[in-house]
C-alpha cells in the first residue's frame, strides 16, 4: 500500500511538471466523455418515458393504405372489426395537422367522442361540446391564450372558426400534448370539411394483449387495403428512434468518439523525449520496469478516471438538472414548437460501465504501451536519445 | 504525500457528488412513477395518442410509430431527406424472426 501512494505521490508530481498539457487532456477528455454520456443518458430516458406511457395507448391502430399513401378509412369498417372475436371498443376517429400561418407552427388536432372523464393531466376541463376545445402548453405559448379565451383557426373552406379553450394540458405532459388541440369529433369534422362515414383511422380495443397480433391478422385479411399497426409495432417504433443506430447517436456519439481516438492514438505513438529521458534516469538509479509501468499506470489512471468521474457527473447535470440545452437544437431540428425538455432521470448502468470500458482502457492501454517499450530498452542508449 | 491527498480528496468529492446523483436519479425517478407516470398513462389511453410531441416538422417525424417506412421518400423516390428530425430517427427495421423458403421440387421426386 505505501509502496502504491509513493507511486502515486511520484506519477502526481510528474504530472504537475506538465500542468497545462495535463489539464489540458483532462479538460479535453471530459468532454468527451459528458458529450458521450449526454447523448447516452437523453436517449435512454427518452425511450424509457416513451415505452413505459405508452404501455396503455392503443392496442391496434386501423389505417387504410391507398397507392402506398395512408388515406382516410370508412368508418363503417369499424362495424365489421368490433364482431371479431376477442375485440372490446372499436373507435373510429378523425384527427389531423394544421400549419398555422402566423405563427408558423404545425398543431395536431385531434377530435374526441364523448365526453372524457376528467384527466388529472388537465387544467380546467375536456373538451364536452361543438365550439370547445383543449390545448396543450406549446400551443397556448405561442398563441398567447389562456383558459376561457377563444382560439381562431382557418378551416379547410378558409374561413376562421372560433372555439373557446376550457382547458389546458399542464406542463408535466408536454412530451405528449404540447402540439395537441382537441375538438370534439364533430366539430372537427367539419372544421377538415372531412366527408361523412369517413375517419383518419380506427382504434381497436382487444381484451387480451396475446391475442393482439392474431386480431390484427384478421383485420388485414378482412380489410387488405389496411395496414393495423399494434401497441408492440409502436413501442418498437421507440426502441429504436433511440437505439444506438439512431442517426443523433451514430452523428454525435462517432464524431466524439473519434475525437477520443485521436487523443488515445496521439499518446499510443510516443511519448515525449523528456518522458523517454525520466524513465531512462529512474531506470538508471535502480526502478525495475514493473515500477515503471506501474508509475505509467498510475498517470493513466489519474487523468483517465478524473476525467470520467468529471464527464459523468458533467453529462448528468447537463441533461437531468439543465434540460440538456446543449443537444436540443440538434433534436429540435426545424420544430418550432418543442416541449421544454424535463427529463427524467433514467440512468442505465450497463451504458455507463460500457462507456467507461471504452474510454479508460484504450487510454490506460496507450499511456502504459509506450512507456513499456521505452521502459525494457537500455536507460543509457534513452538517456543519450537513442 | 500533500498531492495524493490533495487527489484523493478530488476522487472523493466526484465520488459524493455521482452518489449523490445517483440519489437524486433514484428519487426523481420515483416521483415521476408515482405522480406522473398513471397520469400520463391515463391520458395517453383515454387520448389513444401514438407518439410523443417532439418533431413537429413533418407527418413521418411527429408521428413515427404510424408512418409508412417509405414516407421520406414520397414527394420523389429516393428523394433527399428533407427535415433534420428525419435524419436523427433511426430506421425501423421489420420485425420478421422468421423466414420461408419455397423451391421448386426436383424433377422425379416424390410427391
Amino acid at each position: 500500500m505505501t509502496r502504491f501512494l509513493k507511486i502515486l505521490e511520484y506519477a502526481l508530481s510528474s504530472l504537475a511538471r506538465r500542468k497545462f498539457k495535463n489539464f489540458s487532456i483532462i479538460a479535453i477528455y471530459s468532454f468527451t466523455i459528458a458529450s458521450l454520456a449526454s447523448i447516452l443518458l437523453l436517449t435512454h430516458s427518452l425511450k424509457e418515458i416513451a415505452v413505459n406511457v405508452l404501455a396503455d395507448g392503443p392496442d391496434i391502430v386501423v389505417q387504410r393504405l391507398t397507392g402506398g399513401r395512408h388515406d382516410m378509412i370508412p368508418a363503417s369498417n369499424a362495424q365489421a372489426i368490433e364482431k371479431l372475436i376477442g375485440v372490446g371498443r372499436v373507435t373510429p376517429r378523425i384527427w389531423g395537422y394544421y400549419y398555422d400561418g402566423l405563427y408558423q407552427t404545425n398543431y395536431t388536432i385531434l377530435g374526441v367522442h364523448e365526453k372524457l372523464p376528467p384527466l388529472e393531466m388537465v387544467k380546467g376541463r375536456m373538451v364536452a361540446r361543438d365550439g370547445e376545445c383543449t390545448v396543450g402548453q406549446g400551443v397556448a405559448t405561442t398563441q398567447n391564450a389562456e383558459i376561457g379565451n377563444e382560439l381562431l383557426l382557418i378551416n379547410s373552406k378558409g374561413i376562421g372558426h372560433t372555439c373557446e379553450i376550457t382547458g389546458m394540458f399542464k406542463a408535466q405532459s408536454n412530451l405528449w400534448t404540447n402540439d395537441l388541440i382537441l375538438f370534439s369529433q364533430d366539430d372537427l369534422q367539419r372544421f377538415f370539411a372531412t366527408p361523412d362515414g369517413l375517419a383518419t383511422d380506427i382504434i381497436v380495443e382487444v381484451y387480451n394483449p396475446k391475442e393482439i397480433p392474431v386480431v390484427a391478422q384478421k383485420i388485414k385479411q378482412l380489410f387488405p387495403d389496411t395496414r393495423p399497426v399494434t401497441l408492440n409495432e409502436i413501442l418498437h417504433t421507440y426502441q429504436s428512434v433511440f437505439n444506438w443506430r439512431s442517426g443523433m447517436m451514430l452523428t454525435i456519439f462517432a464524431s466524439s468518439l473519434i475525437a477520443f481516438s485521436i487523443l488515445a492514438w496521439d499518446k499510443a505513438t510516443g511519448i515525449s523525449g523528456e518522458e523517454k529521458q525520466e524513465i531512462g534516469i529512474l531506470k538508471a538509479i535502480g526502478w525495475d520496469t514493473s515500477d515503471i509501468l506501474a508509475l505509467k499506470f498510475s498517470e493513466g489512471s489519474v487523468i483517465s478516471v478524473t476525467s470520467f468521474l468529471l464527464g459523468i457527473s458533467l453529462a448528468y447535470i447537463h441533461v437531468f438538472l439543465l434540460g440538456a440545452p446543449l443537444l436540443v437544437p440538434v433534436l429540435k431540428g426545424w420544430s418550432v414548437l418543442f416541449p421544454r425538455l424535463q427529463l427524467v432521470p433514467y440512468v442505465d448502468m450497463y451504458q455507463i460501465f460500457t462507456l467507461g470500458f471504452l474510454t479508460i482502457i484504450p487510454y490506460m492501454a496507450s499511456t502504459v504501451l509506450p512507456s513499456w517499450k521505452s521502459a525494457i530498452t537500455d536507460p543509457e542508449s534513452i538517456m543519450r536519445g537513442g | 504525500m500533500i498531492r495524493t491527498r490533495f487527489f484523493l480528496s478530488c476522487i472523493a468529492f466526484l465520488l459524493i457528488t455521482l452518489a449523490l446523483l445517483s440519489l437524486h436519479s433514484r428519487y426523481g425517478k420515483q416521483a415521476w412513477i408515482a405522480q406522473e407516470l398513471t397520469a400520463n398513462r391515463k391520458l395517453v389511453a383515454n387520448l389513444a395518442l401514438t407518439d410523443l410531441a417532439l418533431w413537429t416538422e413533418a407527418r413521418y417525424t411527429r408521428h413515427p410509430a404510424l408512418a409508412d417506412f417509405f414516407a421520406p421518400f414520397q414527394d420523389a423516390p429516393a428523394s433527399f431527406e428533407h427535415f433534420p428530425a428525419g435524419s436523427i430517427i433511426a430506421p425501423r427495421l421489420p420485425g420478421v424472426s422468421t423466414t420461408l423458403r419455397v423451391r421448386k421440387p426436383p424433377v422425379g421426386a416424390p410427391k
